[in-house]
């Protein structure tokens, strides 16, 4: 038994596999269907910057002003420079904090801002004048864009009073007021020209993710349905290798996987403007990599369930911790530390920090030889393990 | 030399001996016969013996390899017909077929040949390209027979060839494993709670019992065990058969066992010189008329009771009434 006829037998189970799930309209209907979920779910539960625009706002000033000084006009004016910019918001003007309310349940706006009664009094007597934000409560983004915009407003209108303040100082004058007020000046730039969203961020992670759960639910799927049904009794009494076996099945659910991980990489660059930056060979590569590193894992739990319910089962309870740990949806440094040391023992982890080294960074082999050092690792410790339990498990 | 040798083989699930301590050979070129009602331990013994399973005691070798030791050589010399049917619903006739055949490394043309030929020789070629899940039972038996012949085996097993078939269906998978026996030269070991299948088909045949051999020889030895000795088996047309009848039948000393056919008509089994005279004496005595009596030949039923002292039937109730005794104790617990 050469390693010729290893490979032809590899081929031929993985042949066989792929004519069923091709063959099996439900199961092919799956198939496109799931990145697709993926991929709209993503979008409904993290929206990113860029898709906030044009929310209809309306502005309720209640402010009664201090003899002819009117706070409230200042932030108005503010408010309505930063929004020509940003065009986050579209303004309509509303009496009362009644009428807001009023508008927002007859669904006429989407939210409201109501500068209050005795704001610029408040302000003049050195208390805290409160700004209120409406929003419907079903839509907690909304309420926090609505949060982060307005306070850059404040920001920018606490700047321009004080410069207002500090310009009768002498020796300062319009121009280098700002300075004084702000002598420092933070911008954020990326490594990579141009913007970036969150899906840049999330779109590496989400093919990692895919493929693993391809082959991680799509292998002991396999193999204890074949179990179950009594087929894989034909390919043991076979003189072929228990690998070409394994690897015969594992190709067939990585095929799979990068039919779903392709699907949602063409999502992204369609739907959500993603750019890729790297070589898309090697984004395939790392994904076969991931599959190999997963591999082991889904052939150990295989050889000890004892059908195809349990190995699902156990499956899904490994799966989604791991998926929340990997960092596909929240960059790991955002973890508690105990987290991050977990994360750092789940190959997702570097099969997606690598995808996304490829694909927004631009990065080549050589920047990503950590990830995959520890990703061929992990895989070729896995296989040695799973090979001796699954030969066991299989002749019990 | 033997085509297989089996040694006290041994297969303990839990505490449960599936197989004990078996001892058999099976001669080259012989359809040989492991009959028992289900659970006796059938299947277990021929997935030790194809590979599939460990034993935990004991050794067996198939084509003069042990099974264990090297299993791969013993792979090559065999082909299995299992209890569940081998085929993917989803591939085609052929499809399937050449999966199987590649799996044995035999060349593609040579495969797509030997496919024509199998597919003929079981009157399937119309359906090559249809796809197996459309099949019938019967002919996805064939085909499933065929598969395992696709690597020339020396030694096949059929593990319960004929399970749900149609009478014809039935008739036909047995003709063909006559065929392929002689025309193939093909060592067969077959297993099957069928009686008549076991007569009909087997040169040799190994009555199995709780795990057990207990009685291992030709069809006509076998039954020597019982007509041999001075047992009668009689069948009894009797009109207005009571259970009282039957009864006083059954508590008669040289009488074995009574059962009853239909209304009218008895089967019993004695024993002893006198046994004839004092079953119609009985009868007579209770004032019944005997419309027939027949001497009948002994049948592989009447040497599987004889031998265990039970029926085959009563066993299989017997194995639902325990399995279902044992599902109750957790609940208790
Ligand atoms: N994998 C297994 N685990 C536990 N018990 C088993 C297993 N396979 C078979 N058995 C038990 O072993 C006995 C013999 O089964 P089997 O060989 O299938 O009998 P047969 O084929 O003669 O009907 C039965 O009591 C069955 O329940
Ligand atoms: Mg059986």
């Amino acid at each position: 038994m050469g390693v010729k006829n290893v490979i032809s037998h590899i081929f031929i189970i993985a042949w066989k596999d792929l004519m069923e799930l091709f063959r099996n309209r439900m199961a092919l209907a799956m198939l496109v269907l799931m990145p697709i979920f993926m991929m709209a779910m993503a979008g409904f539960i993290f929206p990113s910057n860029t898709s906030m625009s044009n929310i209809s706002i309306a502005l309720a000033n209640e402010d009664e002003g201090y003899g002819n000084y009117s706070a409230s006009s200042i932030f108005i004016n503010v408010l309505e420079e930063i929004n020509n910019s940003t065009e986050m918001m579209v303004l309509t003007n509303a009496s009362s904090f009644d009428e807001v309310r009023n508008m927002i349940q007859r669904g006429d706006v989407e939210g409201g801002i109501v500068i209050t009664r005795n704001f610029t009094l408040n302000l003049m007597t050195g208390e805290q004048g409160s700004i209120i934000i409406i929003t419907d409560q079903s839509n907690p983004q909304l309420s926090i864009a609505l949060q982060t915009g307005l306070k850059a407003v404040f920001d920018q209108m606490g700047t321009w009073l004080a410069q207002k303040n500090v310009e009768t100082f002498p020796g300062v004058n319009a121009t280098n007021s700002l300075a004084v007020v702000k002598p420092y000046h933070v911008e954020t730039k990326g490594a990579i020209p141009g913007t970036f969203n969150y899906f840049d961020f999330m779109a590496p992670g989400l093919m990692a993710m895919t493929v693993m759960m391809s082959v991680m639910t799509g292998l002991p799927a396999a193999i204890s349905h074949e179990r179950e049904i009594g087929t894989l009794d034909g390919m043991m009494v076979a003189p072929i290798r228990r690998l070409g076996i394994i690897l015969g099945k594992t190709f067939a659910q990585t095929v799979r996987g990068l039919l779903q991980g392709i699907l949602i990489l063409i999502l992204a660059i369609a739907l959500f403007g993603v750019v890729i930056h790297g070589n898309i060979l090697l984004i395939f590569a790392l994904l076969f990599l991931g599959v190999f590193s997963f591999v082991g894992l889904g052939v150990v739990i295989t050889s000890f369930a004892k059908d195809q319910e349990t190995a699902m089962m156990v499956m899904m309870t490994l799966m989604f911790p791991m998926l929340f740990l990997s960092g596909v949806f929240f960059p790991i440094q955002q973890m508690p530390w105990y987290m991050q040391g977990i994360s750092k023992f789940l190959p997702l982890t570097y099969v997606s920090t690598a995808l996304r080294k490829v694909m927004v960074l631009g990065a080549d082999l050589s920047a990503i030889s950590l990830e995959v050092t520890v990703l061929i690792g992990f895989g070729a410790v896995m296989t040695l393990i799973a090979l001796p339990v699954f030969r066991k498990a299989m002749t019990r | 030399m033997h085509a297989i040798e089996v040694n006290n083989l041994t297969k303990r699930f839990g505490t449960l001996a599936a197989v004990d301590h078996v001892s058999f050979s099976v001669r080259e070129g012989e359809i040989f016969g492991l009959l028992g009602p289900n659970g006796a331990g059938k299947t277990t013994i021929i997935r030790m013996l194809s590979t599939l399973t460990r034993p935990t005691e004991g050794t067996a070798s198939v084509g003069g390899y042990d099974v264990v030791k090297e299993d791969g050589k013993v792979r090559e010399l065999i082909g299995l017909v299992s209890e569940k049917i081998i085929l993917y619903d989803r591939l085609t006739a052929k499809e399937n077929l050449w999966f199987f055949g590649r799996l044995y490394n035999i060349p593609g043309e040579l495969l797509n040949k030997k496919i024509d030929e199998l597919l003929r020789l079981v009157k399937l070629t119309k359906w090559k390209n249809s796809q197996v899940g459309t099949f019938s039972t019967g002919m996805r038996q064939r085909m499933n027979v065929i598969r395992a012949m696709l690597n020339m085996p020396e030694v096949l097993f059929l593990d319960e060839p004929t399970l749900g078939l149609d009478p014809q269906s039935s008739v036909e998978i047995r003709e063909f494993i006559r065929k392929i026996n002689r025309e193939n030269k093909v060592t067969i070991i077959l297993t099957t709670h069928i009686m008549v299948e076991a007569d009909m088909l087997c040169d040799r045949i190994g009555i199995i019992d709780y795990g057990k051999i207990v009685a291992l020889d030709t069809s006509t030895n076998l039954k020597k065990l019982v007509s041999g000795a001075d047992s009668t088996i009689l069948e009894l047309e009797i009109p207005n058969l009571t259970t009282d009848m039957i009864h006083s039948i059954r508590s008669l000393k040289c009488v074995s066992s009574v059962s009853q056919n239909n209304s009218t008509c008895i089967k019993v089994n004695a024993n002893g010189d006198d046994a004839f005279d004092t079953i119609i004496d009985a009868i007579r005595a209770n004032k019944r008329k005997i419309i027939s009596v027949k001497n009948l030949e002994p049948t592989l039923e009447d040497v599987f009771l004889q031998i265990t002292g039970h029926e085959v039937r009563d066993k299989a109730d017997q194995k639902i009434k325990m399995h279902r005794h044992h599902m109750a104790k957790p609940r208790v617990r």
